[in-house]
């Protein structure tokens, strides 16, 4: 993991950021909102909004198939934006992108396309106790077709993978599926070392990747895996694209996920021929607008230095982490690693015995918008022995302050529900 | 604005803080219905035993927030005693009563039920309709009415 922060790293000015997101300058019930909530979606910069905004004013028209100035103009700005994803995570071809709708359905189409060509009764999919349903289900799913089993790698105390075993654990596995980053507990794990013991006995191995991208450098070619999936909407892109990165050899090698228009190159009565990477895995009218958007949020993220958001992110949960801490004392549990190396800017909080619900409910009464429930990992859950915990997760536009408001509504949250009358 | 007094009635902490009828019954004699909210992790489960017609014992476990426990138990108490056909009429009520219609979110009150000739009095249940003005609760305070209505269904097949 490329988290090291170096000297020349430019600090993030975390006011002119903030003012770049139009949603932020809004109010929710009289306080101005102070949104933490950017592990389940990120807010859009006007930059980005820009670029959806004039798409459809000026560029509108379908792509790879008109001969007309807007169509080309269309698809020269989707194009564009496949290479800025690859520089992005440093991929080694652009033809190695392939637009998805999310990153769940990067996974999906792994495990319909590569798991069922690849996997039969018998062989292993280790995953590990921090995922998401997202990098769950799809296994599950081949398990109950194919007989594959899926094995879990355990977790430390403090929610970090637990290696001890991987060597037996590594046993008849053909793919080692797990995310680089937690979205419950931040947890940041070694994917270069998981990679290489998954190569080492033969195996690939699927990063989901959804909760780093956005915040931490990512050089798919350091982590030397095999896939990498993760979602536009959580780095200040669109709802609606996400992306799977593959190496060319595999890709070339699997059959299409899903039938259509644009993944083929023929088309006869009696069958068809597939389309060139990436387009074979790209049925179907694509989702241009969303694309185009996800490009100019990559440039928006470039403008600010991945460096510098992952240094800002480390300052501020720092600084999170240990004000509550110095507030809230015994009353307040943040789940996960307590050292900020080992994590993103992920509180999953349990605040003395108020349910996570009611929690997030009285802290909206501030503006203050937390993520209440399991959030898409009950393995996880419970593993932790809890149902549901409250979750802030921080990003670019958050600073100080937020924090602050945050600690206070806690104590608001803590004094509303003891003064209820019993 | 909805405020958290709306939602927060004092009744409804009371059985928060206080739940009737939790517990477990052995099964069988009693049945047990299991309930998830997959949004928000919440689990349920709904004991029943019958005699006759009549809902002689409920309790309930597992766990969630305050407005799904105190529905909960609330629940218990407005079912316990009462035939299956007048609990159907009491879960029928209530889940009209949490049903969104415009006219809630504008204020309105919604439309009473009726269901033939007199309107079905909710009592204490009513403290739970300002949970219509927060509609990501409406399936905490469902859910072991949903969770009721399998169990009901399955005692019934």
């Amino acid at each position: 993991m490329s988290a090291s922060t170096s000297q020349t790293t430019t600090p993030l000015d975390a006011a002119a950021v903030k003012a770049d997101f139009p949603l932020l300058q809004r109010s929710v019930n009289g306080s101005p909102i102070v949104y933490l909530d950017s592990g389940a979606t990120s807010q859009k910069p006007r930059q980005v909004l820009k670029v959806i905004d004039t798409y459809y004013h000026e560029i509108n028209a379908n792509v790879h198939r008109g001969a007309y100035h807007i169509a080309e103009l269309a698809t020269s700005a989707m194009e564009q934006a496949r290479a800025k994803v690859q520089r992005f995570i440093a991929a080694p071809s652009s033809s190695e992108i392939i637009f998805t709708k999310n990153a769940t359905e990067a996974i999906n189409l792994v495990a319909h396309s590569w798991g069922r060509a690849n996997l039969s009764e018998g062989d292993v999919v280790l995953i590990t106790g921090l995922e998401h349903h997202a990098n769950i289900v799809p296994w599950h799913q081949l398990a109950a077709e194919r007989g594959v089993e899926v094995r879990w790698i355990p977790l430390t105390d403090d929610g970090r993978l637990d290696l001890h075993d991987l060597d037996s654990l590594l046993e008849g596995v053909r793919l080692v599926a797990l995310s680089s980053a937690s979205n419950v507990l931040g947890t940041l794990t070694p994917v270069r070392e998981l990679a290489d013991a998954a190569h080492a006995v033969g195996a690939l191995c699927l990063v989901d990747a959804s909760q780093s991208v956005p915040h931490l450098p990512t050089d798919v070619t350091e982590w030397d895996c095999d896939f990498v999936a993760f979602t536009g909407h959580k780095m200040c892109g669109p709802t609606g694209i996400g992306v799977l990165w593959g190496r060319s050899e595999l890709l070339e090698a699997m059959p299409p996920f899903m039938g259509g228009g644009e993944m083929i190159l023929d088309v006869t009565m009696e069958g068809f021929t597939p389309n060139e990477l990436p387009w074979k895995f790209e049925a179907g009218t694509p989702p241009i607008a969303q694309i185009i958007g996800l490009g100019a949020a990559v440039d928006y993220l470039d403008s600010i230095g991945m460096d510098s958001v992952r240094a800002h992110e480390m300052a501020l949960t720092d600084y999170a982490l240990r004000t509550l801490a110095d507030r809230h004392g015994d009353d307040l549990l943040v789940h996960g690693p307590s050292a900020v190396a080992d994590r993103g800017g992920v509180l999953s909080m349990c605040y003395r015995d108020i349910h996570p619900h009611d929690l997030s409910q009285v802290l909206d009464q501030r503006g203050v918008c937390v993520r209440a429930g399991h959030h898409c990992a009950k393995p996880l859950m419970r593993l932790l022995g809890v149902g549901a915990t409250a979750r802030a997760s921080l990003y670019i536009y958050n600073d100080e302050s937020d924090i602050d408001a945050l600690s206070e509504a806690l104590t608001e949250a803590g004094d509303f529900f003891a003064h209820q009358p019993a | 604005m909805a405020g958290l007094e709306d939602l927060y009635r004092e009744i409804i902490l009371d059985h928060y803080r206080s739940p009737r009828n939790r517990g477990e019954l052995d099964t069988p004699p009693a049945n047990m219905t299991e309930g998830f909210n997959p949004l928000c992790g919440d689990e349920i489960r709904v004991y029943l035993e019958l005699d006759g017609d009549t809902i002689s014992e409920i309790r309930i476990g597992g766990q969630g927030c305050s407005i799904s426990q105190s529905s909960a138990s609330m629940m218990t108490t407005a079912v316990l005693g009462r035939t299956v056909d007048e609990a159907r009429q009491v879960l029928k009520a209530f889940k009209a009563m949490m049903s969104i219609h415009q006219g809630d979110l504008d204020g309105d009150p919604p439309p009473g039920v009726t269901d033939g000739e007199e309107p079905i009095s909710l009592g204490d249940l009513e403290a739970l309709r300002g949970v219509v003005k927060f509609p990501v609760r409406i399936k905490c305070a469902t859910l072991a009415w949903n969770t009721f209505d399998h169990g009901l269904d399955e005692i019934s097949a």
